[in-house]
């Protein structure tokens, strides 16, 4: 199949379904309602249902229980909805239970703006819920990656037994670019038995399955809290993508940006090219698990003399870039958080006055 | 080579349709494509423009300060845009509603009366095929019979209304080429 032109939202609903997702629980907000109309309109042709919530609390327990009965279960929302789900987050990850979250990210904080935004990176990182848990989060910087991504976290969500974020700022959502839906993405699910409460019967088990987060008991709650940690070790290990960028080069600067921003980067980074100062970058791809070691490396590399951290927030991902830097080289920040796109003029005059 | 295009007019005009025909029409001939829309609390009769990038390579920064091309379908759209669109760059203006020019003696400015045009055709809807049409017989930015092939495939689920669209998009092609029958 040849590549369509689709919008970042309509192309995500349908990435799910063709993942064999077909449990689709979520509230309108905007930039990504796009999502929940075209899977109004989707699920139904292809058995699956769409299921709108009284709110997003509702919707994150709907998922909750879609995925404890052995569905695959997904929604989508924007910053002030996954505020309201992460109650139920929290609950998913210690039920390690496999959930696809995609938050299409706006300004904040409060009801902010319906402009793109990067400010939910704490919020997605380092837990919008309480306690020890950790999303594996990835971060599109095109149509086709959110795609690619949506695709992926299906079976990620499954390897971990634990939620996947895919997290988008508002223009990927709003963005339309060519896009194709890769069959080898497409994976099966996994064997739910060992944990899905699917009945005793059904398979054929002595054993019953048990979705809970309470444990009352010290020991078994260390326990539970250590085995949930090996998990997200296991994360670092294993799931850690980024894209480097003019990295062979003899650089002055490296760059570490991700989603829309990272493109204004390469832009910017074009240009300086021309103009014979040579500057590289690291985009995340995944933000847990960050690429500390990539990054690290990066910065020690000789005549680099500056580490700028491009985001369209106040300065979130820079305090990770911070830890993976640890002092080899000066870091940066540089951000917007109302809405507007820094430009690549920007980023090139930013480059220049740390360099 | 990157090539980016401005549609810009007011809500109902069917900008976000046009910059979607051409970046569709542009995709199928092989470019790298990128339709990035203005969104926000918008409504009828509000301001609505689309941005067109089309590369030959991946396309970074879909944000672009400085287009190359202007498509504005009324008044406040050219006077917001006209400034900003690099030399030599195809301004197309509906003068049926902007009665004064870009101001600039450094662009490729064409004036094209589109919703009279369109309303002559039968209908003042196909105003924004009307443009389109100019637009790219005046910019070759694509192959012409690409564009009129995408307009057909775009309302093959209103058959009726593919003659009309096809009359337009010729209209606009005269109107940007008076000379050429």
């Amino acid at each position: 199949m040849g590549k369509i032109l689709m919008k970042g939202n309509e192309a995500i609903g349908e990435a799910a379904i063709r993942a064999g997702c077909l449990n689709y629980f979520a509230y309108p907000i905007t930039p990504q309602s796009e999502v929940a109309e075209y899977l109004s309109r989707r699920m139904p042709e292809v058995g699956g249902v769409f299921l709108q919530g009284e709110s997003e609390v509702a919707v994150g327990y709907m998922l909750f229980g879609a995925a404890g009965s052995g569905e695959r279960a997904f929604t989508t929302s924007s910053s002030p909805g996954v505020s309201l789900m992460s109650e139920a987050i929290s609950y998913i990850s210690s039920a390690e239970l496999p959930v696809v979250f995609v938050n299409i990210v706006r300004g904040g904080p409060g009801l902010g703006g319906i402009l793109p935004s990067q400010a939910d990176y704490f919020q997605a990182t380092k837990g919008g819920g309480h306690g020890d848990y950790r999303l594996l989060v990835m971060a599109p910087a095109s149509v086709q990656e959110a795609v690619d991504m949506v695709m992926m976290a299906f079976s990620l969500a499954e390897k971990y037994r634990n939620p996947v974020m895919i997290l988008g700022d508002g223009l990927i959502g709003q963005m339309m670019e060519p896009v194709e839906f890769s069959d080898h993405l497409k994976s099966e699910p996994s064997n739910k038995d060992a944990w899905a409460t699917n009945g005793m019967d059904t398979r054929k088990s002595k054993e019953r399955n048990l979705v809970k987060s309470l444990f009352l008991d010290a020991q078994l709650l260390e326990e539970h809290n250590l085995a949930l940690k090996a998990k997200y070790d296991r994360m670092k290990q294993e799931e850690v993508r980024y894209e480097p960028y003019n990295i062979d080069s003899d650089y002055r600067a490296l760059i570490v940006s991700y989603g829309t921003m990272s493109r204004v980067c390469k832009t910017a980074i074009d240009n300086m090219k021309t103009e014979g100062i040579e500057v590289a970058m690291i985009r995340p791809q995944t933000l847990f698990p960050f690429p500390i070691n990539p990054i690290r490396k990066a910065a020690s590399k000789k005549g680099c003399v500056a580490v700028i951290s491009f985001e369209l927030s106040m300065g979130q991902m820079v305090e990770d870039v911070e830890r993976s830097v640890q002092g080899k080289c000066p870091v940066y920040w540089h951000g917007k958080a109302g809405g507007e796109i820094p430009t690549p003029e920007e980023v090139i005059d930013k480059v220049r006055s740390f360099t | 080579m990157q090539k980016e295009v401005m549609f810009a007019g007011f809500g109902g005009q069917g900008i976000l349709l046009i910059g979607n025909i051409l970046a569709h029409t542009a995709m199928e001939e092989g470019f790298e494509v990128a339709w990035v829309p203005s969104y926000g609390p918008e409504m009828r009769g509000g301001t609505a423009y689309c941005l067109v990038v089309i590369s030959d390579r991946p396309i970074g920064s879909p944000i672009v300060r400085n287009p190359m091309h202007l498509i504005a379908m009324n008044r406040p759209s050219l006077e917001k845009f006209a400034p900003v669109i690099k030399p030599d760059g195809v301004v197309v203006i509906n003068s049926s509603l902007i009665p004064v020019s870009s101001g600039r003696d450094d662009v490729d400015e064409l004036l094209v009366p589109a919703n009279d045009i369109a309303k002559d055709l039968g209908s003042v809807k196909v105003a924004n095929i009307v443009a389109l049409g100019a637009f790219v017989a005046r910019s070759k930015i694509v192959d012409f019979e690409g564009i009129r092939k995408c307009v057909q495939e775009q309302f093959a689920s209103k058959e009726k209304l593919i003659p009309i669209n096809m009359a337009a998009l010729d209209a606009g092609k005269k109107a940007a080429n008076p000379n050429i029958s």
